[in-house]
């Protein structure tokens, strides 16, 4: 062969995607070291965001912390107030009414569609589609619109109290939330037939951007993207906590590992969760949606606890470990976008730049909640 | 001093040429907001004036009002040149389109070579300008745009050959002439001459698409991979001659589709020919591309290299050599 046809591999040089890049959607930045369109290797590089929410918490009481974990993943807030709340709850034993954790189950499957819609249509934009996005805000809104009208806020959640929620929903809540679901369940097959089925879509997602089974373990990533790559895991079914044992869903896995695998995996979360949210308005009990016995300064018992949540984007644990007093003694808040986002240099090397950024897409990255 | 009446001529239409291509530029860019914000479930611009209208005025003066920024460690006269290589090929290639029956600046009889000729210029124009920003996005970016427009190059011009064998002339008038009585007798539907002139159309389309890097070929400005590719270090104006550049472009593609392939000022049912009907063909393509833009996703760069050589250029071969055997045949 020629010189002409051999790559000289000295010849790399090094792109700074971010930390303002219209591709990270926040303030991400990746080192990534090019030989032409090839990506030779990728280095993420954090803290641009970094808040010390974990050291935020030592110094906070139990409840004063509460706020900050709607701040940390915004899309899905209300999983991290989930994932918060029951830890302490456990920590303190505290009894939680029935009501309340259905109404918990029920506001959070609905910000997670909420969080898989903005996803879809921010992920599409990767890809160059513009339109897609401002259907699915549509949708969007109409969730946000029903959980302000029972959480009072709209992006940055603060629902949870320790033993139950803070509001009660009404029956406009309940007769928004159907009409919401029968709403989306005849918009699905429209996104399907014009962005699943695009003939465009499916050879940018196809088979690009594998991650395998042993990545993920490797990685430890959760949640879609270790399901796309044929891992059935969800905390829900396998480490089951609130009512979820009571309800009827399945757990969406795929065996491909691409990036197709992984959108495919949201898009029928989405229907589960549907699912879960219209099963759960169905038994919804009667009674209070706090505990009576609640106190009102928390302070757990000496010891080390920890509960993991279900996200849109993965396995979210909490670990306190208490001294008896009225603020943690430790918090240590394990995310999982940071796991995922841990496997892109692995999973990205000798890949095209637009099939990486197609990759980082897919992994569904929130930025804020990668550096807490 | 009396002034020859071809000057004068020549002069009117200059002005007029410019001031087309600028008004163009200025009401395709409101076009594409309004049509993506209707494909969008949005309204598009509606403060600017009635229906947005003057909503291009604003974004004039916004970016004639800007600073014009000479970012350091850039090579000051390819960054400065750059845009105006851009504009000044696609306002040269206005001068051979014949827009009505007498609507022509100058009738030569190589004009389809020329326009041709001119629309490789423009390339130059972006390489210049993304080589000169010594910004790393814009360097792929030209990379990426010279590749493209010459594998998309390719097929396109081998159609123009075909058509300029059936039409025997690259004088764009006379082409148009050939096309006259009604839509059965323009060349898009001109069978006898070759079956497959309809997909020879359709290649022209999609090469067009990709010659003037317009979306799903946008690889060029591929904002969520190269932020705004070669265009990146450009502030204000700069940016503006660019985008005034990018929508002659499409102005011209879609001229040159009209003239070779609808008819160009004659009417689908050989009634009023007139610069009307070339106008209305002319923007019904520039809203099919508009609306392409808007509803499909990018494609990769490898599969649009893939597009133009494994499946354009052999099918516009075989239309060449199919259309040459019938000219012999028949």
């Amino acid at each position: 062969m020629s010189a002409f046809a051999q790559t000289q591999t000295n010849e790399t040089f090094v792109l700074n995607l971010g930390p303002q890049h219209p591709a990270t959607h926040g303030v991400l930045r990746v080192k990534l070291v090019m030989d032409g369109e090839y990506i030779v290797d990728a280095e993420p590089v954090l803290g641009y965001i970094h808040r010390m929410h974990e050291k935020m918490g030592e110094n906070r009481t139990w409840a004063q912390f509460m706020p900050n974990t709607g701040r940390m993943d915004y899309l899905h807030a209300l999983a991290y107030n989930h994932g918060y709340v029951s830890v302490v709850e456990r920590a303190a034993g505290i009894e939680v009414p029935e009501r309340a954790e259905y109404l918990r189950v029920i506001t959070t499957e609905l910000n997670r569609i909420s969080s898989h819609l903005l996803w879809f249509g921010a992920f599409v934009l990767d890809l160059g589609g513009f339109s897609p996005l401002l259907y699915a805000f549509d949708d969007r809104e109409q969730i946000l619109d029903l959980l302000e009208s029972v959480t009072g806020s709209r992006l940055t959640y603060c629902y949870f109290r320790f033993g139950g929620v803070y509001n009660d929903i009404d029956e406009n809540f309940a007769a928004g939330a159907r009409a919401f679901i029968k709403r989306l369940r005849e918009r699905m097959p429209m996104y399907h037939a014009l962005v699943t089925k695009n003939i465009i879509l499916m050879k940018r997602l196809q088979e690009i951007g594998p991650i395998s089974e042993e990545m993920c373990r490797k990685y430890g990533a959760t949640g879609p993207v270790a399901r796309g790559s044929g891992i059935n895991f969800d905390v829900r079914k396998h480490e089951p906590y609130s009512i979820y044992p009571e309800l009827r869903f399945d757990v969406p896995v795929y065996t491909e590992g691409d990036s197709m695998a992984r959108y495919m995996v949201r898009m029928d979360e989405i229907e589960q969760s549907m699912r879960i949210v219209e099963q759960a308005l169905d038994k919804l009990p009667e009674g209070p949606v706090m505990a009576a016995k609640a106190p009102k300064i928390i302070k757990p018992a000496k010891g080390d606890y920890y509960h993991a949540v279900e996200t849109a984007r993965g396995s979210f644990g909490v670990r306190v470990v208490s001294d008896g007093s009225n603020t943690p003694y430790r918090l240590k808040l394990r995310s999982p976008t940071f796991s995922n986002l841990s496997l892109f240099g692995e999973a990205c090397r000798g890949m095209l730049l637009p099939d990486a950024l197609a990759l980082m897409g897919s992994l569904d990255l929130v930025i804020p909640e990668i550096d807490r | 001093m009396s002034l020859h009446p071809e000057v004068i001529r020549l002069l009117i239409f200059l002005v007029g040429i410019i001031a087309f291509a600028a008004l163009n530029a200025a009401y395709l860019v409101w076009l594409e907001r309004k049509e993506a914000g209707h494909i969008q479930r949005r309204i598009g611009p509606k403060e600017v004036g009635p229906f947005g209208l003057l909503q291009p005025l604003a974004d004039g003066i916004k970016l004639m009002t800007k600073q014009l920024i000479v970012p350091a460690g850039v090579d000051p006269i390819l960054f400065k040149i750059a845009p105006i290589l851009v504009m000044v090929p696609a306002i040269m290639s206005f001068v051979t389109i014949p827009y009505g029956e007498n609507l022509v600046a100058r009738n030569i009889d190589i004009g389809l070579l020329m326009i041709f000729a001119f629309a490789s210029v423009n390339v130059l124009g972006l390489l210049l300008g993304a080589w000169g920003s010594r910004n790393k996005y814009a360097v792929i970016s030209a990379a990426r745009v010279v590749s493209q427009n010459v594998a998309y190059e390719i097929p396109m011009l081998i159609t123009v050959v075909t058509l300029v064998m059936i039409t025997g002339t690259m004088n764009l008038h006379e082409i148009v002439m050939q096309q006259q009585g009604g839509f059965w007798n323009w060349n898009i539907l001109n069978l006898a001459a070759s079956p497959l002139m309809p997909v020879a159309f359709l290649i022209f389309f999609v090469c067009m698409l990709a010659e003037t890097n317009r979306a799903p070929f946008d690889m060029a400005e591929a904002e969520s991979e190269l932020i705004a590719g070669a265009f990146t270090e450009y502030p204000g104006m700069g940016f503006g001659v660019f985008f005034m550049g990018e929508y002659a472009n499409i102005v011209i593609g879609a001229s040159v589709a009209t003239i070779l392939f609808l008819g160009g000022w004659q009417c689908p049912f050989g009634l009023f020919p007139g610069v009307h009907w070339f106008l209305l063909k002319m923007y019904f393509l520039i809203f099919t591309v508009i609306w392409i833009r808007w509803t499909y996703p990018r494609t990769t760069f490898y599969s649009l290299l893939n597009l133009s050589w494994k499946i354009l250029i052999p099918i516009s071969f075989f239309n060449l050599i199919l259309t040459s055997a019938m000219i012999k045949v028949f």
